[in-house]
């Protein structure tokens, strides 16, 4: 019996204590943090002066929509003038930036991974490793080469364009239709936000490839192979086995990459300097209430902004949700 | 005969593309990689002309003695960044197996409960919890201090779901048991006999966190405010726009920031991949 009392702690116990650090640190860096900020949004405060009430003034200042014209709605003007107010320029750009760097991510993935799953043998590590490395690079280093090879005037990517463009064979240019001839300007307004959604692209796809690779491994080999005698073609086989038994992995993934690219921040800060770009058209929310709360020093305004965009985020989470479970 | 030709056509021309396009996109994923060395080891001149140089140079020490000249705490930086690194890493291995280890062998009340909070939490957006994350660490005086780089990152909700995934598909219950009979605490059995069979999991989920931590930019900005306490992504981001640093000093610096990422990475992706693809992330 003696024995027993050297029991670190009973069996009843010992879970709940093993579990607990988990806890621990999310109620002290996560929950406390967060009731705090609900609470400093109702205030002006600086972070070191005293705090003083200001009710929802904060929500109303930065949702900014006391003297939009709601009559206009269906005029591109009000979108216009919406545009020009600094919350919903960037979570206008947030958004863009999100579906044209997220969108492709799963186009490419999942061909990509099928086509690695099936089709390869001895290439399938080393080329996974490849698609796999950007995922774990310093985004800042990756940044700032990005930010080179982007340059209008001596950057690489404009020389190859320009090159496959002006490519001339027989006097003719086959492909100047498709690829540009002159450099671009990939500082200039609108080309920024392409410029930060291509390195986001570049970033994450060798992740959803993974994910989906995980995903094809569990789906029984015998499936293709009562599909095969019943004659069905590669093409069927993806379309009506692989598809929609990739569905939850789907899910996950999407969701992943919806709630990451909400936050959009590293990639669009390092590749525009921290201003956002001309015109600031790759300024996202993130950055946007970084700003406010760092630079302006705005704590108030910062925590409200957080909180209107919890509230969209897991909107567009329900949202997502919706899409994946209805379409059975 | 004709005919023959024409499927085998129909065959080989989309598998073949498929290849190109394979490639292609290896190409691109690496090409930042390449460059990022070809600019490390050139001078300024010839990465500013055009065509650009696409084969490495000799300027690399130049490069990095100009590098410390505008950054003399580079160095510093790194080490901070690597201990940053190492101590998140190490407490999340522990913390995370004993958490994975409670929810894999033991059956306590709530427990399912507790694990779906637990990976709800995964879906929290990080940048809710920034501005108060600022305002936390001053009032308990941890800005420009390591441990608000550590301790936050400490147990990770995904290394909990790693940990529980592994535990429950590689250890049988029997052996806990048999632990039991021999009168180990449930502590002794999860260091004596669980902690030793970790190790493929381990290794998969330290290597994850190590680049997450080491990577960590946003965190680092939120506290690390003065310049003796940047660590490695702050001072690469600081040589932004100063006029006098020249990219192959930035290129320089970011070559050797991702030095010790791509060596561990060289050295594990086979099993890192492995584990990612086999089990680890499967709902």
């Amino acid at each position: 019996m003696k024995k027993n009392s050297h029991k670190f702690l009973s069996k009843k116990w010992a879970p709940y204590l093993f579990i607990s650090p988990f806890f621990i640190i999310f109620i002290a860096f996560a929950l406390i943090p967060l009731g705090f900020s609900a609470y400093v949004s109702l205030y002006q405060w600086d972070g070191a002066n005293a705090m003083k009430w200001e009710g929802l003034a904060n929500y109303v200042w930065v949702l900014d929509l006391q003297d939009v014209k709601w009559g206009e709605i269906f005029s591109l003007d009000f979108w216009r003038d919406l545009y020009s107010r600094d919350f919903w320029r960037a979570l206008y750009n947030t958004l863009w930036i999100g579906f044209v760097a997220g969108l492709p991510q799963h186009l490419v993935a999942i061909p990509l991974a099928y086509f690695i799953h099936t089709k390869l043998r001895v290439l399938r590590n080393p080329i996974l490793a490849i698609y796999f490395l950007p995922f774990i690079t310093n985004t800042v280093a990756i940044a700032l080469v990005f930010q080179a090879l982007f340059s209008t005037q001596f950057g690489v990517v404009n020389e190859i364009l320009t090159n496959i463009g002006n490519w001339s064979i027989f006097g003719m240019s086959p492909l100047s239709w498709l690829f540009p001839t002159e450099k671009i300007d990939w500082a200039r307004g609108d080309m920024t936000r392409w410029t930060v959604s291509f390195v986001v692209w570049w970033r994450y796809v060798g992740w959803n490839t993974v994910l989906y690779i995980a995903a094809l491994q569990t789906i029984p080999q015998d499936l293709y192979e009562a599909a095969r005698v019943d004659g069905a073609t590669p093409w069927q086989q993806f379309w009506n086995i692989t598809i929609p038994l990739l569905r939850p992995m789907m899910f996950f993934a999407v969701t992943l990459t919806l709630i990451g690219n909400l936050q959009l921040f590293e990639e669009p800060y390092i590749l525009t300097a921290g201003t956002g770009g001309s015109g600031r058209v790759a300024e996202t929310s993130a950055m946007y209430m970084l700003k406010i709360g760092m630079t302006d020093g705005d704590f108030g305004t910062a925590s409200a902004i957080a909180w209107i965009l919890f509230v969209f985020i897991a909107l567009l989470t329900v949202l997502n949700n919706l899409l994946f479970s209805t379409k059975d | 005969m004709k005919k023959s030709l024409s499927k085998q056509l129909t065959q080989t021309i989309p598998l073949g593309a498929a290849y190109v396009s394979l490639f292609i996109g290896a190409f691109i994923m690496l090409m930042p990689f390449y460059y990022m060395m070809v600019f490390a080891t050139r001078t300024n001149t010839d990465i500013l002309s055009v065509p650009a140089p696409i084969w490495f140079g000799t300027s690399f020490f130049d490069n990095v003695s100009e590098l410390m000249r505008f950054r003399s705490h580079f160095w510093h930086a790194m080490g901070r960044s690597l201990i940053i690194a190492s101590s998140t890493t190490i407490l999340n291995l522990f913390f995370c197996s004993l958490a994975g280890y409670a929810f894999a062998l033991h059956d306590f009340r709530y427990k399912e409960k507790f694990f779906a909070f637990i990976m709800a939490t995964m879906l929290m957006p990080a940048f809710v919890s920034m501005i108060p994350t600022i305002l936390l660490m001053q009032a308990i005086g941890w800005i420009n201090d390591l441990k608000a780089m550590v301790i936050p990152g400490a147990c990770g909700a995904l290394g909990i779901f790693m940990m529980r995934q592994y535990i429950s598909g590689a250890i049988p219950r029997e052996l806990v048991e048999a632990g039991r009979m021999d009168s180990c605490s449930e502590f002794g059995i999860y260091w004596r006999i669980v902690l030793p069979l970790l190790a493929p999991a381990l290794g998969t989920l330290g290597l994850i966190t190590f680049i997450g931590s080491y990577n960590n930019f946003v965190g680092a900005l939120l506290v690390m405010r003065d310049q003796d306490s940047f660590t490695v992504p702050l001072v690469l981001r600081s040589l932004q726009g100063t006029s006098a640093a020249t990219w192959g000093a930035i290129s320089a610096g970011s070559a050797i920031a991702v030095t010790p990422l791509l060596i561990a990475f060289i050295i594990y992706s086979r099993r890192l991949i492995d584990g990612l693809t086999s089990g680890a992330v499967k709902g």
